[in-house]
């Protein structure tokens, strides 16, 4: 095989390609989507390296190959070998290139040495023309009412690669709409191309298998079987995958039409797995949540339920407004004066910090300062589920590691909370400052009583809980999504993420009132931005060293942990 | 004077002939079988690589080579598969062996899969044949008890069995990888080559042969007669004998066995061995040469043959269609295909737009939809048609036909049925398009 | 996250040799799936057509899920979800037939059995007792207009064969 390789300086690892004229390296193989196992690198990945994107539809380099949207034709050319099998060259000592007489989809075609790859030129044009007029006969041609619209391939395609007119006359295909395939997911069968995205992905990623085609030719549609609902954790990414608008999610339907969403960096919190994503929101209000490619983390891919945990950032009970009900007071200054004399006036050891793994690094390196200006013990609460073996991990704590690594908590989270509990009720600690968390919520097994032992109860949340409703003094924060912030997922990720929308009424980020208090207990008022907080955590943690919040970019940064 | 030359047809059109393991046997049955399993495979692979013995079922690709590309060092089992999924419209030989002979095609797939190294095949019979099925299951249990199936066969070392697995109606699964796929209990999806060709990634993701049932009975007579014989028939490169099925206007349908290329359409046409002529006060039209997705032929079309880059070179030369010799490489040349072998015949009572109308019907229907150009462009000529031929014609439609039928072809499919819809639109259109504007019309 | 388990609990009432008829079909092959087609045949052949509980018994029989089964019911046309006459005749439609006649002989059939004429898929009589059914070419071509009266092929068949297949049967006088 390797006898007949061209007489260029090639690795053994790597082979030569031309793609429209343009010389490109690439690995002979690459790992196949799913099994990871190597195969033979393909025209669309060595096109992809070439710098010249392949339109395609049912391609996708996360699923298996499936090849049936021919939107990926390309025209190539490989080195004619002569009678003793050694390449023919030109007079000017290039390879002689044989045009093959066929186009080949880039998608499945592996690339071999040598070859000349086109994909500009008036054949390869004519064809993705040709494919986009028949993908379009039977389509509804629906865009003012789809949400797919200003996201779809097929309008890109058609505008970079259609024409205006079609030749097609004739009464179309008809075809289920508004199929309720699952909880999540609708079909609007008219729409589907029939990639087979969706069917790859449920069966090969998922793990679900679950959807399918039935029955043939023109009239082939996606279907769950009947009475079989299209229910998995996973489900709403087929919507993401999907290049045009047959399956849209429920909960995003006729909500908002996709351009006018500002889109935003974050990560989701549900877990602590830490899947990137983008946060689509307009006018200060979240309309969903897309997964963001991240290799490292969760691939192109989030799980549904923590797609669709946003509905409470914009919840009307939030609290806007902190408030010593002592005092009554409610504007920022007075309540952080307060709380700082109350902490100031507490007796060594007789506070205690609890704080939460679904706190940003950030918080938790002001908190445990906090911590040991006042000498208070501190702890975080565990957060356990079952792992699905995919993305969502058995610590649903998006930032355990960050309570470690900052020293708010030990290696077990929450080994310290009986601990804490037992001092509480023997009158020990009397003043204790709550981060985030409720401590009444039965699976913390605390005693029911134990808050009212408290003098004093200082609670930062976002939502109305009964730890809130007995705190002394409330400090309202903010949702991840109207903050900046880091947090280190299971595997030693650490990711930031971004601001999506602001915080209701006198929220702030908690970074602000925890470094308004470490101001007036220590006269030093520590840095105010996620990126110097990051940066002094990172310098003063062996694990983060050398980390800066400029070098995590998008994607973050493993560190052991 | 033209006549058939019987080999796979001989004893089966004898009068009196069973299909039963008796009568097989009193035929010599299984004599090859006896004989072929003193050789080595690779003397027997080598016999039917020197016969230049073509695929009969439709593309005539070479067996020898298709045998030769089996991947043998994979360390996997090697399958064969019978494709008795006859479905080509104008076809009609393989039912009739394995209705009047099953034994012989048992004898041709055991001699294939010794020589193949095979232990486990299946004939895929489509799904309508359930005659055809019972009698081939029949006489794979006569074959298991007399020791010519199963283990240690003939009292030797060689283990085989073979399985009859039923289609349930569908054209797709006589491609051979849409074959595999419906025999691993999937939707005929014929799946994308590279990386999936058989002969490496096949039935099970293992090296697997698929070759059609005459092409395995013509393996028993190439190894009965040895490559060599068998090679002298026919001409070069279009050796053997070959089942032609004739259909349409002639006074005598029926299937024939030829010598590949010694006769002419004329003489199958006309003469009384063979067609035996038109009906009466008729004259020819077209000739559908091998089945429906060949491209037709005018009766008045002079054919161009010869020439450089041609195959069947010889000097540059107009040949009357009717004097084509029937062989592959003739019918490649002259622009078309002798494809399954499958000749349908319209006289001039035939009204052309309903012909195409009834197979891009045909071809609509039986479309998988796995790929785009095919799934669409199928069933949009199969409408355009059938306004045409319902008086409701508009100006451009014989146009619109070909804008159709030449974005589909040419390996823009995943597999050949993106040709197979779209040969006779082109041609019938092409060649016929005076007609097809007639009715434009709206008559 | 794990398959979910294939449907549990399908009873099917099926006789004992039709159950040990599967068993054997299923032992054919290295890959159960591989079996499925041939176990629907045998199901809508004991059944006369597939139900949803066939369809899930044989998903449930081959390890599969049901919409792998749904998959390939949709998909062949010898597969129906619905019953059909005790006798089924499948007329062929393609060229060679059609030369010869099979579209008339479609409709004199339809005509004479209060049919739709240009109904294409299969058509029951009120009775129940005959289905009508134009299909693709059933490779019979030298010989048509062809008929596949349930599995047994009727060659050269004319209006008036047919309605001896009819009386034959039963079906008219």
């Amino acid at each position: 095989m390797s006898s007949t390789t061209p007489s260029q300086t090639t690795a053994a690892d790597t082979l030569t390609v031309r793609v429209n004229g343009r010389e490109v390296v690439v690995p002979r193989t690459m790992p196949e989507a799913v099994s990871g196992k190597a195969v033979p690198t393909t025209m669309i990945q060595a096109c992809e390296a070439a710098g010249v994107t392949v339109p395609h539809y049912c391609y996708h380099p996360k699923l298996p190959v499936a090849g049936n949207c021919r939107m990926c034709l390309v025209e190539f050319g490989t080195p004619a070998l002569g009678p003793d099998r050694q390449p023919l060259l030109n007079p000017d000592g290039s390879p002689v290139i044989r045009q093959s007489p066929r186009p080949a989809i880039a998608c499945a075609t592996p690339v071999s040495p040598g070859m000349e790859i086109y994909t500009d030129t008036d054949g390869v044009h004519a064809m993705r023309r040709a494919v986009m007029e028949f993908l379009l006969i039977n389509h509804p041609l629906d865009c003012p009412i789809c949400d797919q619209a200003g996201e779809c391939k097929l309008q890109e395609y058609a505008l970079d690669h259609g024409q205006a007119a079609s030749g097609f006359d004739e009464v179309k295909v008809h075809k289920p709409k508004t199929v309720d395939l699952g909880p999540r997911i609708l079909l609007d069968a008219e729409r589907c191309i029939l990639c087979s995205r969706c069917i790859r992905f449920t069966r090969d990623i998922a793990r679900d298998d679950a959807l399918g085609i039935i029955n043939r030719g023109s009239y082939n549609t996606i279907a769950a079987y009947p009475g079989r609902q299209f229910d998995n954790n996973y489900t709403l990414n087929t919507a993401d995958l999907c290049p045009v608008g047959a399956l849209t999610s429920k909960d995003f339907r006729f909500r908002m039409r996709v351009w006018f969403l500002k889109e935003s960096k974050s990560l989701c919190a549900g877990c602590g797995t830490g899947c990137n994503l983008l946060v689509g929101s307009r006018e200060n209000r979240i309309h969903r949540f897309t997964p963001r490619q991240n290799d490292a983390v969760n691939s192109c891919w989030m799980c549904d339920e923590g797609r669709l945990n946003y509905r409470w950032v914009g919840r009307g009970d939030r609290l806007k407004s902190p408030l010593n009900r002592r005092s009554g007071a409610t504007e920022w200054g007075t309540v952080l004066d307060e709380t700082a004399d109350l902490l100031r006036n507490a007796s060594r050891g007789s506070v205690a910090v609890i704080g939460s793994a679904r706190a940003t690094c950030e918080e938790l390196f002001l908190l445990k300062k906090l911590c040991q200006h006042l000498g208070a013990r501190s702890d975080c609460v565990p957060r356990e589920g079952e792992a699905d073996g995919l993305l969502v991990s058995d610590d649903r704590n998006p930032n355990s590691h960050g309570a470690r690594l900052t020293g708010v908590c030990f290696t077990e989270i929450g080994i310290n909370l009986p601990y804490l509990a037992n001092d509480i009720e023997a009158g020990k600690i009397r003043t204790l400052l709550v981060l985030g968390e409720d401590l009444t919520k039965p699976e913390l097994e605390l005693p029911t009583d134990l808050l009212g032992r408290l003098e004093n109860l200082i609670v930062g949340d976002i939502l109305p809980n009964p730890t809130v409703d007995q705190a002394h003094i409330v400090l309202p924060g903010c949702a991840h999504l109207e903050k900046r912030g880091t947090f280190i997922n299971v595997n030693g990720r650490v990711q930031r993420f971004f601001k999506a929308v602001e915080p209701p009424g006198q929220a702030m980020p908690e970074t602000g009132w925890l470094g308004g208090l470490l101001e007036r207990l220590t006269g030093e008022a520590p840095a105010r931005s996620a990126e110097a907080l990051f940066n002094q955590l990172a310098e003063a943690t062996p694990a983060l060293k050398g980390l800066t919040w400029a070098a995590l970019g998008d994607q973050g940064v493993t560190v052991e942990v | 004077m033209a006549e058939e030359h019987r080999l796979i047809t001989k004893q089966f059109r004898e009068a009196g002939y069973t299909p039963d393991l008796d009568c097989y046997l009193r035929h010599g049955g299984y004599d090859t079988l006896r004989r072929a399993l003193r050789v080595t495979p690779e003397q027997l692979r080598n016999e039917v690589g020197v016969s230049g013995l073509r695929g009969r079922g439709g593309a005539g690709f070479s067996c020898g080579l298709k045998w030769s590309l089996v991947d043998r060092r994979s360390g996997k089992p090697i399958y064969l598969v019978c494709n008795a999924d006859e479905s080509e419209p104008g076809t009609f030989k393989d039912r009739q062996i394995i209705h009047l002979d099953p034994h012989q095609l048992i004898e041709g797939m055991i001699l294939a899969c010794y020589a193949n190294d095979v232990h486990l095949a299946f004939i895929y019979i489509r799904g309508e044949f359930a005659e055809g099925a019972r009698i081939l299951n029949l006489a794979l249990t006569e074959a298991r008890a007399k020791g010519f199936l199963g283990k240690g066969i003939l009292g030797g070392t060689y283990d085989l069995d073979i399985h009859v697995h039923r289609g349930a109606g569908a054209y797709i699964c006589g491609e051979e990888t849409g074959l595999l796929e419906s025999l691993e209990g999937k939707r005929p999806y014929p799946r994308v080559k590279p990386p999936y060709y058989p002969a490496v990634l096949g039935l099970y993701q293992c090296p697997t042969i698929v070759n059609n049932v005459e092409t395995l009975c013509a393996v028993k007579h190439v190894l009965a007669m040895g490559g060599t014989e068998y090679a002298k028939l026919g001409r070069p490169n279009n050796t053997g004998t070959r089942l032609v099925c004739l259909s349409g206007h002639v006074q005598q349908p029926g299937y024939f066995e030829i010598e590949v290329g010694a006769v002419t359409f004329r003489d199958l046409i006309f003469d009384p061995a063979f067609g035996g002529g038109l009906r009466e006060d008729r004259t020819l039209k077209a000739i559908i040469p091998g089945g429906a997705s060949a491209k037709v032929f005018r009766a008045d079309e002079k054919v161009t043959l010869g020439g450089p880059g041609l195959e069947g070179a010889g000097p540059k030369r107009k040949v009357d269609v009717l004097d084509l010799p029937y062989d592959f490489t003739t019918l490649t040349a002259a622009g078309s295909m002798s494809g399954s072998g499958g000749i349908i015949v319209l006289d001039d009572s035939t009204d052309i737009v309903a012909a195409l109308a009834n197979l891009s019907e045909f071809f609509a229907h039986e479309s998988c939809g796995q790929c785009t150009p095919c799934r669409e462009g199928s069933l949009w000529m199969a409408k355009i048609l059938r306004r045409l031929g319902s008086g409701q014609g508009r100006a451009g439609d014989a146009d619109q036909l070909l804008h159709i039928a030449d974005n589909i072809p040419g390996g823009r499919t995943i597999c050949a049925f993106g040709e197979a819809c779209s040969w006779p639109v082109q041609s019938f259109v092409g060649k016929f398009k005076a007609e097809f504007e007639t009715k434009e019309a709206g008559v | 996250m794990d398959q979910p388990p294939p449907v549990p609990g399908v009873e099917l009432e099926l006789p004992a040799a039709l159950t040990a008829e599967i068993d054997e079909i299923v032992g054919r092959y290295p890959q159960k799936r591989s079996a499925a087609v041939m176990v629907l045949h045998a199901l809508q052949d004991h059944l006369g057509y597939l139900t949803p509980d066939a369809m899930e018994w044989t998903a449930a029989r081959l390890e599969l899920q049901p919409i792998h089964i749904y998959e390939l019911v949709t998909f062949y046309p010898m597969f129906r979800q619905r019953p059909v006459g005790n006798l089924h005749l499948k007329v062929c439609r393609t060229l060679s037939c059609a030369l010869a006649g099979s579209h008339q002989l479609h409709a004199h059939l339809c005509r004479k059995l209060g049919l739709d004429p240009h109904g294409h898929g299969p058509q029951t009589t009120e009775d129940g007792r005959v289905t009508v059914e134009f299909v693709e070419c059933l490779a019979t071509c030298g010989t048509g207009p062809v008929v596949l009266a349930n599995d047994v092929f009727h060659e050269h068949v004319t209006p008036g064969t047919a309605d001896e297949l009819l009386k034959q049967a039963g079906v008219s006088k």
